[in-house]
């Protein structure tokens, strides 16, 4: 496929103005386990509109991060449908529709940041200079200018996190699935990467999903905040967020954001007590 | 590397005293014999009678001509300067002053243990080279295809039990009866060790990507050929060069057995044919050699793996 095939794909679904960009309808997944039958989700109906940033939360096993592979073509649901740009699950991810970054950086300790950006490129076979410019640009995005030429292990965890979402874009991709990325952070840097993607979601304008076990981070990224429960995983809430587009980091203090915190909690504890 | 220098020089130092000391006992008899023939008083009473004394016994109550046993002319148990001599004299002395060495005639004696050593290196580089490629190529088989990785392990390890000293001269025999001679049995039976470790060493080093970086790769819809090529071969590079290090001593080993029936050359010739003339010091020179040998090819992976890895950015 050539490279611009994706821009093509993009544009004919941007066409179809009022679909969603994710419809999942009715979805159950069944893992089948040496201890039987694991019901990992249950009657999943969710639409992901252009633009959304979607939050999903949840405590583990609540089939968050399956969701979310799902949408990947990682994991196959037993029923239901699922499109994702129009297309099935499998031909979005060849469509290229979808960048994934996944809980580690993952990046190559054999290859320089720029390096590891450029892989996904390579595999796609965009020209040389195409690599380069598309390696500049979203290492300015991400703000690692600079770092291009150096290898994983000079730089601190935060950095390759945001490395790894670098190359999550580098194919733009018009969607960005998000698997807990920041897990492994501390507080101070997550709160920083919190605000960078964000801002990197207000320029770019991607269609976001993000799994996340947080609360704080959940509401403050998110225009529409999913949450699930376990066995089965299901979705018992989904709230849209009144916050405002622009979010300074200390809009985590108003009431608004508190009161959105609490219907979360809510909703967490709700699927808890259905146990 | 200056602190490893003495922890290595005592344990030599030791090794050496121990050599000196066990020279002593293992030559006394021929020694004793020889100090009777010459007329000497020796304890122990007659050839006959001394056969049933212990070494230990005869050494020291023959304590003038026990040291006798560090310059014996065909010695059970050489001393290590007899070694060192004997080493010295076929290498630098046959090819610098020998009449048929290398600074005379131009080419290298077959005398010498640079020649032989030579022969030997021909053939274990060959099959070391067949083997890890075979090595290589049977793991990127066993990882990618199911029915090779439920069938190939248990014959590659079946072919390991098999004593390569049986196994050599067959191959030896059947390689000549269809014409191929010189290098190449040698080498296939070198190769034939040297796979092995290979083998073992790259199915972990293929499978050594975690499921997120298999995940991700199918993310991007990367086809085998390109998960292979971008993220399981670099991945295996660590596990490769342990590998390879067994290899290449393996390999060194097939050949040396493989020149024991062929007996043109090389090391092992060397070896056999020091043992059918009773001179252990020639044995003990190629042996010496042989380690030499082993050492610089065990050495040369080192240096190959890092170079490798500083190219692959690891952190010197």
């Amino acid at each position: 496929m050539s490279p611009d095939g994706s821009t093509q794909m993009a544009a004919a679904s941007l066409s179809q103005t009022s679909a969603p960009v994710i419809a999942a309808r009715d979805l159950n997944l069944v893992f089948q386990t040496a201890d039987g039958p694991v019901q990992a989700l249950k009657d999943v109906s969710l639409s992901v509109a252009k633009g959304d940033f979607v939050s999903f939360i949840g405590p583990s096993g609540c089939g968050k991060t399956t969701l979310l592979r799902c949408v990947a073509a990682l994991e196959t649901p037993t029923s239901g449908t699922l499109t994702v740009n129009g297309l099935t699950p499998d031909e979005a991810r060849r469509a290229r529709a979808y960048g994934y970054v996944f809980q580690a950086a993952g990046l190559y300790p054999w290859r320089t940041i720029a390096g590891n950006i450029r892989l996904p490129l390579e595999i796609m076979g965009f020209p040389r200079a195409e690599q380069d410019a598309r390696v500049d640009r979203v290492l300015k995005l991400v703000d690692l200018a600079g770092f291009g030429r150096k290898y994983p292990w000079q730089l601190s965890g935060g950095m390759q996190q945001r490395a790894s979402i670098a190359r999550a874009l580098a194919f733009d991709a018009d969607i960005l699935l998000m698997d807990e990325p920041f897990g492994a952070l501390d507080e101070i840097v997550r709160d920083r990467l919190n605000e960078e993607v964000l801002n990197l979601w207000a320029r770019t304008g991607k269609t976001t999903l993000f799994v996340t076990h947080s609360i704080p981070e959940a509401v403050y990224l998110s225009t529409k905040i999913v949450v699930m429960s376990p066995r089965p995983g299901r979705i018992t809430d989904v709230i849209d967020s009144p916050l405002p587009r622009e979010r300074p980091l200390d809009i985590r203090e108003s009431p608004e954001f508190l009161a959105i915190a609490h219907r979360v909690r809510e909703g967490l504890r709700a699927g808890h007590v259905e146990l | 590397m200056r602190r490893a220098v003495l922890p290595v020089l005592w344990v030599v130092m030791a090794l050496l005293a121990l050599w000196y000391v066990a020279a002593i006992p293992m030559n006394i008899r021929e020694v004793v014999t020889e100090a009777e023939r010459g007329g000497a008083e020796v304890w122990g009473g007659t050839a006959a009678e001394r056969q049933d004394r212990s070494a230990w016994a005869l050494a020291l109550r023959n304590p003038s001509v026990a040291l006798n046993g560090w310059a014996q002319e065909r010695p059970r148990l050489p001393a290590p300067h007899q070694v060192a001599q004997e080493l010295y004299a076929s290498t630098i002395g046959e090819e610098v002053f020998g009449r048929r060495g290398f600074f005379q005639t131009g080419e290298l004696s077959n005398r010498s243990l640079v020649y032989h050593a030579g022969v030997t290196l021909g053939a274990t580089v060959v099959g070391f080279l067949i083997g890890a490629a075979a090595g290589v190529l049977l793991a990127i088989g066993i990882v990618h295809n199911r029915a090779m990785d439920m069938s190939v392990m248990p014959w590659a390890v079946i072919s390991q039990t098999i004593p390569i000293v049986a196994l050599a001269p067959m191959i030896i025999v059947v390689m000549n009866s269809v014409g191929v001679q010189g290098l190449l049995p040698k080498a296939v039976i070198s190769a034939y060790l040297s796979f092995f470790p290979v083998v073992v060493g790259m199915v972990k080093g293929l499978r050594a990507p975690d499921r997120m970086q298999l995940d991700q790769m199918h993310t991007w819809s990367a086809t085998q050929a390109e998960t292979l090529w971008k993220l399981r071969l670099p991945a295996s590079v660590p596990y490769l060069f342990a590998s390879l290090k067994i290899a290449i001593a393996a390999a060194l080993v097939g050949t040396i057995v493989g020149e024991l029936p062929v007996q043109r050359g090389g090391l092992g010739a060397r070896m056999l044919a020091g043992s059918y003339y009773g001179q252990t010091t020639q044995i003990w020179a190629a042996l010496l050699m042989a380690a030499v040998l082993a050492a610089f090819l065990v050495w040369l992976m080192g240096w190959l793996e890092r170079r490798t890895l500083r190219a692959m950015g690891v952190p010197a």
